[in-house]
């Protein structure tokens, strides 16, 4: 044992990279109440007014308060950067100052040029010049290779969001790794590895030695990082506060490198909790001092920045990272993963106040601590910034130590990673099924010109079989166009420092998605149940609809309508399965426009359910909005049948109400 | 048997203890001026369903509402008796807790036959939340359109049955705060000992868009809802905190 594991309890983990195990092995469950939790220290409240200060600064200045337009982030392009170094427990900034976005222009030049000019900055010459002469960025590989169909069906919207010029995100480097090993150690690791990965030279054997060389270099850019802000990241951290600051850079190092969609965090509050019990225990920290550094882990996440354009951020509604945190949940062998450190994490909600982020997320199961439920559900009412996903329903396959990405998708943290495919928007795809693949709204033939629907009435058996078309179509287009955008993102904007932080034979997750899906749910149970009439322009297009007669809705626990919405899940799953997929990535689909859904609408037409051309669709899974008559459960329920076992990456439904419609105290 | 139903909420929470799949049935006979559901008073409208279809609707929640139950409201559900009777008969059978909101308006003691249907409801219905929209015979007739004359003695039935009860009381600024008529109505709940909770609600104006969609003229137009001073010290003199919570 390593003279910075004293205390810790052996395991199959001291031989081999096994956080997993590690945890197993040392974590206390904890069933107690939030008595115990401190507030804010002054350096907290302190370091956090300053925070606000610059929050305000950062709004007058329209955005954003401060960009760097010459300097390429690398992890060690930047000296260190503090808020008030006496003060700060956790250290590090993605530049060197807070509040300051890095230039990120390897997803692609246009975008970092873009973003910079919308906010009054201007790139540097010489920086565009090489990412634009001599270094090729990730958008120009895709563009370089797309076909005209599928710039086409980009550009009318059928398939959308597509990570093609910026970065994918939704990878999840195993932070904790540099805390309990240290970085050399890690190194080591990849070095036998690629000491194996000889013989006759496959194409995926050079990649995965090059792979694994940048994993090499980016490891040791980490440790020159750390050296920045005075930290030895080669060794284990010896104690809470280095744990979590080990944690940190980990993190940071991938935000430095990467300007991903989702930049998640990770499992690791009942981790780090490992460290301060043995700290508590040995009398180095007391109570306040875990909460404190807690609270400056959680600010540091906080004051994570990208520059992004407007565009994206319409895209995303606002400028949201997905630093996603993943909390308690239920331990394999029965006992509860939730940790004092659960509620240490939630409790910054109320020392730092209420934010987004990091995205809190909390592995629900019936079977949790009943204080613990108790706490999750004061801090929901008084804060409303939990987020809830099914622990019960993802453990089976992904077992304990599973962490989300973004806002639904599970992965097992180091082991698995994902290329994040955006969705397809599938109630456009049944105007195209009605209109023979002629978009409604640019009017442009995107998919081969199928036979259009000519009738004066939809009927059901015929909308179903041209859908069912054309869905093939889609289905395929859209598998390729993301096998196109995977191999060119890993070619020229590989994620070496998250990767790093994974096994060598990490499962590759080929993760589609669908929007719409209450949309055309609703629009064929309208088909089905009503009389749907045509409304035609005068090339012929069906441009509206007119619907005499009511019709069973998505949303009411209805199973006339809930089974359409289903069906049509398993039924695009399906077809997304027959398609060879990039890396062997194991096919998968998310049902989670949680905040796209508006852009989403916005280019889709009429739909035979009765909304407008242009009016969003609902989010993610949801029910269309008022159209779930019956109340809360009901709605919840509808969305419960969609099949889990086709949509892996997670189904979301959003879900507010006022606290007082729960019930009196 | 065939009920007139206004529409289900799945997801009940105030209607009643713990969460509840509540029942809207149609139809009313009174027409109290603040009153939120107008659109449950037409007799004739909503949708019939059998009992048995509610309880096959309710079922579906089961896991749901284990610890809680099921609330009949509306529209009047007293109006409704052999309806009720049927769905709640169900109800018990399967186990769940029973709740019946009512303002008593068609309690009729002088008819047997209702009153045969009523003993048997007493078996039946677990609770009753019963709504005392005035104490006052005059100002209930003005604010309702009927006398308050059965709903007392429906109260009254109740205690005499044991039969726990929740007390409501609308508080409309001007119509139902007077210091007096809440004092005067203390008094009557002081003859009552099956009461396990008074609520005072708060009236609010989100029924207004229905009075304009139904075209029913809204006579409570400009007044505000009751501050939150109004409010606490009407729960100090129906003195709401000498019941359990």
């Amino acid at each position: 044992m390593r003279d910075e594991w004293y205390g810790f309890e052996a395991g199959t983990w001291t031989n081999e990279i096994d956080v997993r195990d590690f945890i197993q092995h040392n974590y206390t469950p904890y069933e107690g109440d939030d008595k115990f939790l401190a507030g804010p220290t002054a350096a907290t409240k302190q370091l956090w007014d300053q925070v606000m200060e610059l929050n305000k600064q950062e709004k007058d200045a329209g955005g954003v308060l401060d960009a760097d337009t010459s300097v390429v982030s690398t992890l060690t392009s930047h000296p260190a950067g503090y808020l008030n170094k006496e003060l700060e427990k956790i250290v590090g900034f993605q530049t060197d100052k807070p509040f300051k976005r890095a230039l990120q222009p390897v997803g692609g030049i246009k975008m970092s040029e873009n973003a910079l000019k919308e906010y009054g900055y201007e790139i540097d010459s010489k920086v565009k010049e090489i990412f634009t002469k001599y270094r090729k960025t990730h958008n120009q590989g895709v563009f370089d290779v797309y076909t005209p169909e599928m710039r086409k069906a980009r550009h009318c919207g059928i398939i959308t969001g597509l990570p093609d010029a910026y970065g994918r995100g939704r990878i999840i480097g195993d932070y904790r790794r540099i805390a309990l090993y240290g970085i050399d150690r890690l190194i080591e690791e990849k070095e036998e590895v690629r000491a194996i990965l000889c013989g006759s030279m496959s194409e995926e054997k050079i990649r995965d030695r090059e792979e694994l060389m940048e994993q090499i270099r980016a490891l040791k850019a980490m440790i020159e990082m750390g050296n920045i802000y005075g930290c030895d990241l080669s060794r284990p951290a010896k104690t809470a506060q280095e744990a979590i600051q080990a944690t940190y850079f980990g993190y940071l190092a991938a935000v430095k490198d990467q300007n991903g969609a989702a930049m998640s965090i990770g499992r690791i509050s009942t981790f780090l909790d490992i460290y301060i019990e043995r700290d508590l225990k040995n009398g180095v920290i007391t109570e306040a001092d875990a909460q404190e550094l807690m609270d400056h882990f959680v600010m540091k996440l906080r004051l994570i920045k990208f520059m992004r354009t407007s565009e994206y951020n319409d895209l995303f509604s606002g400028d949201p990272n997905w630093v996603t945190e993943s909390i308690g949940g239920m331990g394999v062998d029965g006992r509860t993963l939730v940790t004092k450190n659960s509620f240490r994490i939630l409790h910054t909600l109320y020392n730092l106040g209420p934010a987004p982020e990091p995205n809190l997320t909390v592995l629900w199961s019936p079977r949790l601590p009943k204080e613990f439920k108790r706490f999750c559900a004061k801090v929901s009412i008084e804060t409303s910034s939990i987020q809830y996903e099914n622990d019960d329903l993802m453990r089976p396959d992904m077992g304990d130590d599973y962490g989300i990405a973004c806002c639904v998708s599970c992965m097992r943290i180091g082991k698995d990673m994902q290329f994040f495919g955006a969705r397809a928007n599938l109630a456009k795809a049944l105007l195209y099924a009605i209109n023979g693949g002629m978009d409604e709204k640019k009017k442009e033939q995107v998919s081969p010109r199928f036979e259009p629907i000519t009738g004066d009435y939809l009927e059901f058996d015929e909308v179903m079989m041209k859908y069912d078309q054309m869905l093939d179509w889609l289905a395929g287009l859209y598998v390729n166009t993301l096998n196109i955008i995977h191999y060119m993102h890993d070619k020229y904007c590989y994620e070496a420092a998250e990767m790093a932080l994974h096994d060598y034979d990490v499962r590759r997750f080929f993760a589609t998605g669908i929007a719409g899906l209450s949309v055309v749910a609703d629009s064929l149970s309208a088909i089905k149940y009503a009389k749907v009439k045509v409304i035609r322009d005068e090339d012929g297009l069906a441009v509206d609809f007119e619907t005499e007669g009511d019709f069973p809705k998505y949303g009411n626990n209805d199973d006339r309508v809930d089974l359409l919405a289903a069906d049509l899940v398993k039924r695009f799953m399906n077809k997304i399965k027959q398609h060879k997929t990039y890396r062997n990535g194991v096919h998968s689909m998310s049902i989670l426009t949680i905040t796209s859904n508006v852009v989403y609408g916005k280019k889709t037409g009429s739909t035979p359910d009765g909304r407008k051309g242009g009016m969003p669709f609902a989010p993610g899974a949801n029910p269309m909005h008022g159209r779930d008559t019956n109340g809360a459960l009901a709605s919840l329920e509808s969305v419960a049948k969609l099949p889990y076992e086709y949509s892996r990456d997670g189904i979301s439904n959003t879900f507010s109400i006022v606290p007082d419609a729960l019930g009196k105290k | 048997m065939l009920g007139r139903i206004h529409s289900f909420e799945s997801f009940g929470t105030v209607d009643g203890p713990g969460v509840r799949f509540v029942i809207f049935v149609q139809g009313c006979v009174m027409r109290c001026r603040y009153c939120h559901n107008p659109d449950t008073w037409d007799q004739s409208g909503g949708s019939e369903y059998e009992s048995e279809a509610v309880l096959q609707e309710i079922l579906k929640y089961r896991c749901y509402i284990e610890k809680g139950g099921v609330t009949i409201t509306g529209g009047e559900p007293m109006m409704q008796l052999d309806f009720v009777l049927e769905l709640f008969e169900k109800c018990h059978k399967q186990g769940l807790h029973t709740c019946m909101d009512t303002s008593g308006i068609a309690f009729d003691k002088s008819d047997p036959v209702f009153m045969a249907k009523i003993d048997r409801l007493m078996q039946v219905c677990d609770l009753f939340l019963l709504d005392i929209k005035h104490i006052d015979r005059k100002k209930h007739q003005e604010l309702t359109g009927q006398s308050n004359e059965r709903p007392l003695q429906f109260a009254k039935y109740l205690n005499h049955f044991h039969k726990p009860m929740w007390i409501r009381h609308v508080l409309v600024p001007g119509y139902t705060t007077d210091e007096d008529d809440l004092k005067r109505l203390r008094k009557f709940l002081d003859t009552l000992d099956s009461i396990e909770r008074i609520e005072v609600l708060p009236y609010h104006r989100m029924g207004e868009v229905k009075y304009e969609k139904l075209g029913i003229p809204y006579v409570l137009k400009g007044v505000e809802p009751p501050t939150s001073e109004q409010i606490r010290q009407a729960e100090a003199i129906l003195g709401c905190d000498r019941y359990g919570k």
